[in-house]
């Protein structure tokens, strides 16, 4: 471990104090100890940053704060653990009862699933007033709403987590976490889920509640944009240990480490990529006034079918070789376009030509020249795999269909293997054997096995770690350059879409408000909404005052 | 708490708005079904080969053609099929469904009487069987792969397996006759229920224990089965945590949190069950000799007394139309995304 600054002057005494704490993991897990030798305090009031990758034990090491580690088999086998001078480890389980939602506040991840679906809003922050014998009155209920800037706070209890949006849900949820003024919040990745813009909105209500409160913040997160935008200090965990902590400045603009270093220099800036303009090369795809309205399920129950319209006239064309991002927020209608292109579903109105060719129907995409030259990546290298079948079997198997001799197939898929960074032996393993950034690889590797004109990426990157990301998007678009291929990029990411593009279209409502040269969005975007979507990029205000950092990201890439 | 109940009080009136239209349309959807459902039974009935008339006649000791051709125009068994289908749904909409060929008594009479015993039987069973079933499901799903939950799945899997009559006769075997402490057969010993009292109420309890039982037993299995995997599923689920993140005591994250999300499951089995439930206790009342609905239907079959059996087949169709209207009206009160999202 190493500790980039001295600690010069004694502080008073931490909130939080691990020392030397060991986590097993179960017997038969790929390593020992998902936390080990694990050092670290928090001082009241103080944001500390958590950082790493999925699997480096930083979940672990915040959920045994309060004694809420998952049940199967996690255990501290060493070390000692105090909150607030407390002993938490010799703490039986009622009284780390009163700990946990009375002291230390929890968020996590993904509001969707975080709330009960069958509980008002409202019962949910009763119950965690109640269990600590507060008082749960309406008043008292609407209070804690309106404090988190939830609209219509008197009323809101009353509806289902369903009934909200996802930055609402996460709002409640941090009511509830609040509800009994805790002294600690521990934030799991509690933006990672959210649009951008959702994300600046909670960033800001946390640290509102910070200086309110007096609250320490633990906040653990992947994004380093996020860590810019509140830490105080950051640690920064590999594979259960501690390797860097320091203040946040410091391990920002002077990493120590070789591995803090390699992921900071893998999160993607606003730089755009600089290609020769492309204006000359033929339009492969031309989009004119596509409109597409969802109409909702007409149940037994509805009295009325409610649509949503989401393509509301949209107007693209994609050259030859050229890389667009689609760029938008959840609702935006980006991957319903995406579904369009690809034939997965029926436009309502509008022209579509494909390769200079009238596209009247979806249907008119299935034909045996067409099909193979649009190809798609979708977003979950877990799910868009099928995890029966072997790599072969999932490269090679639509090339035969499609009338290649297995003898092609095979050189084919061994030529892609390779060209996407994974060894030919590993084709009779199947997708539950590879991580997920190699998921995504034989994702692309099956893609490509049909010599596609035009690739249409459905966040493809999203589910990735920022290291594995940055590889996954290098070799994307070096594929693409060397290929010639057309890509359509739909992110919800402008940083990712800066890595990639040539040219970015936002969308907002189902309408494309802004489409501009990469560097020309980026830099002079003239819409508002393109605007509101920059600045919600966290860690962005500091970029201007941390030139070193494009320094260190050009010296280490 | 006064908060809670003014909130679930919110909820309701919510919901009933919506009920109000929506529970028009589902009766519609019932009654077309019950529709549906009667217009088969019939045309299937009267498809099947043998001719009451003709052993109606045998039993009557005549055989004179001009005898049995009285007798079909007598039990409405002339004319085309589809008139007398015609004929038929006439009558039933005045609720009569019939003479019985053999007793020569109204049909709705002689099937009314014997509703109260299948009910009897067949809602102690179901009731039986959800209450043990989930409580075992819960046992097992607290350490899964531990000897508990081995012993619970084996039971389970056994009484699933086992053919349901089979298991009934085992239990007359062991329970009535090697051990004698319990009645074999019928609902209730003459003599001691015309005492009435507690005495009677006694008798009537030790008859329903076997047949229960042997109904019960094979959908405990099935809710044990499924109640087990729900929990297991939802306590891995994030509100869970998010719950144990609160401070909540583990009761109340075991009620309000686990077991109900972990009972929808359960009640959509349930209300598939509630159709199974009478097709098991023909089986169940035949070995019992309980005076019930199946007993009913079973004689009625093999005597072709086809008033009698229609009559059944369509209230216990019926029975299974009003099971799920219920299990929907629950499914609806327990799960609000259900009324917003309109599926069903």
């Amino acid at each position: 471990m190493t500790q980039t600054q001295t600690q010069t002057q004694p502080r008073p005494s931490p909130l939080v104090s691990i020392e030397n704490i060991d986590i097993a993991l179960p017997a038969g897990s790929d390593r020992k100890f998902a936390v080990s030798g694990a050092t670290i305090s928090i001082d009241r009031g103080e944001v500390l940053c958590i950082v790493g990758e999925s699997g480096s034990g930083k979940s672990v090491l915040a959920s045994a704060i309060a004694g809420l580690l998952p049940g199967d088999g996690l255990q501290v086998t060493k070390g000692r653990l105090l909150f607030d001078g407390q002993d938490v480890l010799s703490l039986n389980e009622p009284q780390l009862r009163r700990l946990r939602g009375a002291r230390i506040g929890f968020i996590f991840q993904e509001p969707m699933t975080a709330l009960n679906p069958l509980l008002t809003v409202g019962r949910q922050l009763a119950e965690a007033l109640e269990a600590h014998g507060h008082p749960a009155s309406p008043a008292r209920i609407g209070e804690l709403f309106s404090a988190m800037q939830l609209p219509e706070p008197e009323t809101i209890g009353r509806r289902y987590p369903h009934e909200l949006s996802g930055g609402q849900r996460q709002r409640v949820a941090i009511a509830m976490a609040m509800a009994c003024g805790p002294d600690l919040l521990i934030a799991d990745e509690p933006t990672t889920a959210l649009d951008v813009t959702t994300q600046a909105e909670i960033l800001k209500l946390i640290l509102a509640l910070r200086v309110s409160h007096k609250l320490a913040v633990l906040f653990i997160t992947h994004d380093f944009g996020v860590v810019r935008e509140i830490a105080d200090r950051v640690a920064v965990m590999q594979n259960g240990e501690i390797i860097e902590v320091g203040n946040a400045r410091s391990v920002l603009d002077t990493p120590q480490q070789p591995y803090t270093r390699r992921l900071l220099a893998a999160v993607p800036t606003l730089d755009a990529l600089r290609r020769p303009s492309l204006t000359d090369r033929v339009a492969l795809l031309e989009l004119d006034g596509i409109e597409k309205t969802h109409a909702a399920r007409r149940g037994f129950f509805a009295a009325k079918g409610r649509s949503v319209i989401a393509l509301d006239g949209v107007d693209l064309e994609l050259r030859e070789g050229e890389t667009l991002a689609l760029v938008g927020e959840s609702g935006s209608g980006k991957s319903t376009l995406g579904q369009v292109i690809t034939g997965l579903i029926e436009r309502d109105a509008g022209h579509f030509r494909l390769f200079g060719d009238d596209i009247a129907r979806a249907g008119d995409l299935f034909t045996s020249q067409r099909r193979p030259a649009v190809q798609m990546v979708f977003q979950d290298p877990q799910s868009s795999l099928n995890p029966r079948h072997d790599v072969r079997r999932i490269l090679t198997e639509p090339v035969l269909r499609a009338g290649l001799s297995k003898a092609e197939a095979h050189a084919r898929m061994a030529m892609l293997l390779a060209r996407v960074g994974l060894d030919a032996s590993v084709a009779d393993r199947k997708p539950h054997a590879f991580s997920g950034g190699q998921r995504q690889r034989i994702g692309l590797a099956r893609a490509l096995m049909h010599q596609p004109r035009l690739l249409v990426a459905d966040e493809p990157v999203s589910a990735l770690d920022v290291s594995v990301q940055a590889q996954v998007l290098d070799l994307l678009a070096e594929l693409q350059r060397d290929l010639g291929l057309a890509m359509l990029f739909i992110t919800h990411d402008l940083r990712v879409a800066a890595k990639v593009a040539d040219r970015i279209a936002v969308m907002q409502q189902g309408r494309i408000v802004e489409a501009a040269a990469t560097d020309d969005l980026l830099h002079r975007p003239q819409s508002a909404y393109a605007r509101a979507l920059l600045a919600a990029i966290p860690g962005r205000a500091h970029e201007a005052d941390f030139p070193h950092l494009k320094r260190l990201q050009r010296d280490t890439a | 708490m006064t908060r809670v109940a003014r909130s679930q009080r919110h909820q309701i009136q919510g919901i009933a708005a919506a009920y109000g239209r929506a529970f028009g349309l589902r009766l519609a959807k019932a009654g077309l079904t019950l529709f549906a459902v009667i217009v088969l039974s019939f045309l299937l009935v009267r498809l099947a080969p043998g001719d009451p008339a003709l052993i109606l006649a045998g039993d009557q000791g005549g055989s004179d053609p001009a005898f049995v051709d009285e007798l079909r125009h007598h039990l409405g068994l002339d004319g085309p099929l589809l008139f007398q289908l015609w004929r038929y749904l006439q009558n039933i909409a005045s609720f009569d469904f019939g003479i019985s060929y053999r007793d020569q008594r109204p049909v709705l009479d002689i099937v009314l009487e014997k509703v109260p015993a299948t009910l009897l039987l067949t809602g102690s069973a179901f009731v039986f069987s959800i209450v043990l079933g989930v409580t075992l499901g819960a046992l097992s799903a607290r350490r899964p792969g531990s000897a508990v939950d081995v012993v619970i799945t084996t039971i389970s899997v056994a009484f699933f397996a086992m053919p349901m009559f089979w298991v009934g006769l085992v239990f007359i075997i062991v329970f009535a006759v090697k051990l004698g402490w319990l009645p074999s057969y019928g609902m209730e010993t003459t003599a001691v229920s015309a005492r009435g009292g507690w005495a009677a109420l006694g008798d009537r309890l030790s008859h329903m224990v076997l047949p229960v039982l042997t109904l019960g037993f094979f959908y405990m299995s099935v809710h044990a089965r499924v109640s087990r995997t729900a929990l297991l599923q939802i306590s891995a689920m994030d509100f869970i945590r998010t719950a144990r993140a609160k401070g909540l005591s583990p009761w109340r994250i075991w009620r309000d949190h686990l077991l109900r999300n972990a009972l929808l499951p359960t009640i959509t089995v349930a209300s598939l069950q509630a159709g199974q439930l009478i097709g098991g206790s023909i089986l169940v009342e035949t070995v019992f000799a309980w005076p019930g609905i199946g007993r009913l239907a079973f004689n009625a079959l093999s005597g072709r007394d086809y008033n009698v059996l229609l009559a059944v087949f369509i209230l216990s169709s019926l029975g299974v139309i009003i099971a799920n209207l219920i299990a929907d009206a629950a499914y609806r009160l327990i799960d609000p995304r259900l009324e917003r999202e309109g599926k069903t």
